[in-house]
C-alpha cells in the first residue's frame, strides 16, 4: 500500500520533470526562431488581435467584481478595528501584486489556451501540420513564434486594463457603501502602489503569458488520434495551464519577497 | 532519381514498412499499387521526411536524406511537392492564399505575377476563380484538385501524388490523368503515384510497383504487370475478393461464418 502510494508518487514526479523538459525544449525552439529571420509582422499582429480585444471584457468584467469583493471583505473586518480606510490600500496592493495577474492569466489560459490547442491539434489530426514541414516550413516559427509573441505582450496589457477595473469596482463599494469621498480613495491608491509592485505584477505577467501560449501550443502539437484526441488535449492544456501558473506565481512572489524585502 | 534501400518502419509494434526497396529514375512515372494500409502513404510521407524511418536509406538525386537535419532536409523538400491524400489545405487561409502558400513563404513575386501563377494553377485542374472560397466549402474532390494546385504552383522537380484520382468523379480523374501525363512529357517530372484506380495505373506509369506485407513484391512495366504470374498481383489488378490475399487469415474479412 505504502509502496504503491511510493511508487505513483515517483511517476508523477519523474512525469512531471518529463514534460518541464520537452516545454523548455519547445520554450528554446521559440526563442530560437523568434530572434532569427525571417520575421512576420503579421502573423503576430493578427494573433495579439485575437488575444487582446476579445479577452478584455470579460478579463475587466471579472476584476471589476473581485474589487467589489475584496472592498466588501475588507469592510467586514476593518469596520470593526476602526481601519476602513486602509481598505483602499488593500484593494490596490492585492490586485496589482496578485489577483489582477493570476487571474486575468487564469481566464486566458482558459478562453485564448484552449483556443490554442484545438486550433493547433486539428491541424496536427487533418495533417496541416505535416504539410507545413513538407513544404519546408518549420512549425514552431509558423505556428508557436506569433502566438507566443502576441500573449507576452498581450497578457501584461489586459491585466493593466483589469487592474484599473478592479480598483474602480472598489471605489464603488467604498464610495457608495462605506463612505469614503472619492478623493480620498484615489489618493490613497495612489500612495498605496509603488513602482516595485506595479514592475513585479507586470513581470509576472509576461512569463504566465509565455507559459500559456507554449503549453497550449505544446498540448496542440502532441495530439494523437481524431477529435477526441483534440478534445483530450483541450482539457489536458487548460488544466497543465493552471497549475503552472499557480506554481510559477508561487515561485516569482517567493523569489520577489527575498529580492525587495531581504 | 529517387534511391529507396532496405526500408523499415514500425508503428506501435504494427511493421509497415518491412525492408522496401523502390528506384524511381528522373523524369519516370512510376505508380504505387497496393491494398489500403499496405504503407504507401508512409512511404511517400518518409520520402518527404515528415515520417521518420526506423532504418534504412532514402537517396533523392544522390543525397541520403534519412537522419538529415531539418535545416538540410529543407533545402530537398523545397524540390519535392507532396500532394497529400486528404489534400491537407490550410484551412485558415483561402484557396487563393493555400495555393500561393509556397510563393507568399519564399517567393520574391510581384502581386500581379503571384496572382497570375496563382490563378494558372487552378485553371490546370479545373477550377477557375474559385481563389476567395474557403477550404471548408469544398468538396472533397475540390479540396483534392486545389491540394493538386498547390504542389504544381511551386514548380517542384519531383511530384509524389497520394490517391489524386479518389474522391473525383471520373470525367476529372481523366483530367488529372492527362495533367500528370504532361508534367511528365514537358516538365520532365519524376514523379510517384500511389493510386487504386487500375485504368489511371496503367494509362499513365512508365512502371508499376505493388506493395504487399511492407514490401515492393513486383516491379515492372504496365505490360509486364499485367501479364505477371503473381497471384497476389493478379488478384489485386482484377479485383477480386478472393484469393490469396484475403486468404491471409489477418486480411480476411467479408464472410458470414
Ligand atoms: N502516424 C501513424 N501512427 C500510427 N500508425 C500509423 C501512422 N501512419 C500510418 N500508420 C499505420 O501504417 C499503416 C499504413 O498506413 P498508410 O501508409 O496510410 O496506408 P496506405 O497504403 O493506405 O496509404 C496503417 O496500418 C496505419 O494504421
Ligand atoms: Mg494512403
Amino acid at each position: 500500500m505504502i509502496r504503491r502510494l511510493v511508487e505513483k508518487t515517483g511517476a508523477l514526479i519523474e512525469e512531471f520533470f518529463r514534460y518541464a523538459g520537452q516545454l523548455t525544449i519547445l520554450f528554446a525552439q521559440t526563442v530560437t526562431c523568434a530572434i532569427t529571420p525571417p520575421f512576420s509582422g503579421y502573423r503576430f499582429l493578427w494573433q495579439a488581435k485575437r488575444v487582446g480585444p476579445g479577452s478584455f471584457f470579460i478579463s475587466s468584467l471579472v476584476a471589476l467584481f473581485v474589487g467589489m469583493i475584496i472592498a466588501l471583505q475588507m469592510a467586514y473586518m476593518m469596520l470593526k478595528l476602526s481601519g476602513e480606510i486602509y481598505i483602499p490600500n488593500v484593494i490596490a496592493v492585492s490586485l496589482t501584486r496578485e489577483l489582477g495577474p493570476v487571474l486575468t492569466a487564469l481566464i486566458v489560459a482558459g478562453r485564448i489556451g484552449a483556443g490554442i490547442t484545438a486550433e493547433i491539434g486539428s491541424m496536427v489530426v487533418t495533417e496541416q501540420v505535416d504539410a507545413l514541414r513538407a513544404f519546408a516550413i518549420n512549425p514552431v516559427r509558423y505556428l508557436v513564434v506569433p502566438r507566443f509573441l502576441a500573449l507576452a505582450v498581450m497578457l501584461p496589457v489586459l491585466t493593466v486594463f483589469a487592474v484599473l477595473v478592479g480598483i474602480f469596482g472598489g471605489f464603488l463599494i467604498c464610495y457608495y457603501k462605506l463612505g469614503i469621498s472619492h478623493i480620498m480613495y484615489w489618493q490613497m491608491v495612489v500612495d498605496s502602489v509603488g513602482l516595485k509592485d506595479i514592475v513585479t505584477g507586470l513581470a509576472k505577467t509576461v512569463f504566465f503569458g509565455m507559459i500559456i501560449a507554449l503549453v497550449g501550443c505544446f498540448e496542440g502539437l502532441h495530439v494523437r488520434g481524431g477529435a477526441d484526441g483534440v478534445g483530450r488535449s483541450t482539457t489536458l492544456s487548460v488544466v497543465r495551464s493552471f497549475i503552472m501558473i499557480i506554481m510559477f506565481d508561487c515561485f516569482f512572489t517567493f523569489i520577489f519577497y527575498f529580492l525587495f524585502n531581504a | 532519381m529517387i534511391e529507396i534501400a532496405n526500408l523499415y518502419k514500425t508503428f506501435d509494434k504494427v511493421q509497415v514498412l518491412n525492408g522496401l526497396n523502390l528506384t524511381v529514375r528522373d523524369g519516370e512515372t512510376k505508380v504505387i499499387i497496393g491494398r489500403s494500409g499496405a504503407g504507401k502513404s508512409v512511404l511517400l510521407k518518409s520520402i518527404v521526411g515528415i515520417v521518420a524511418p526506423d532504418s534504412g536509406s532514402i537517396k533523392v538525386g544522390g543525397t541520403e536524406v534519412v537522419g538529415l537535419s531539418e535545416h538540410a532536409y529543407n533545402k530537398v523538400r523545397k524540390n519535392i511537392g507532396l500532394v497529400f491524400q486528404g489534400g491537407a489545405l490550410f484551412d485558415s487561409l483561402n484557396v487563393g492564399e493555400n495555393i500561393g502558400f509556397v510563393l507568399d513563404e519564399f517567393g520574391r513575386l510581384l502581386p500581379e505575377a503571384r496572382r497570375e501563377r496563382v490563378a494558372h494553377a487552378l485553371s490546370l485542374v479545373g477550377m477557375k476563380g474559385i481563389e476567395e472560397m474557403m477550404p471548408s466549402q469544398l468538396s472533397g474532390g475540390m479540396r483534392k484538385r486545389v491540394s493538386l494546385a498547390r504542389v504544381l504552383c511551386m514548380e517542384p522537380k519531383i511530384l509524389l501524388y497520394d490517391e489524386p484520382t479518389s474522391e473525383v468523379d471520373p470525367i476529372t480523374a481523366d483530367a488529372i490523368n492527362s495533367l500528370m501525363m504532361e508534367m511528365h512529357d514537358k516538365l520532365k517530372v519524376t514523379s510517384i503515384v500511389v493510386t487504386h484506380d487500375m485504368t489511371t495505373a496503367f494509362k499513365i506509369a512508365d512502371s508499376v510497383a505493388m506493395f504487399y506485407h511492407g514490401q515492393v513484391i513486383a516491379d515492372g512495366t504496365p505490360d509486364e504487370i499485367r501479364n505477371s504470374r503473381h497471384p497476389v498481383v493478379q488478384q489485386f489488378i482484377n479485383g477480386r475478393a478472393v484469393g490469396p490475399v484475403t486468404e491471409d487469415e489477418s486480411m480476411k474479412f467479408g464472410h458470414v461464418r
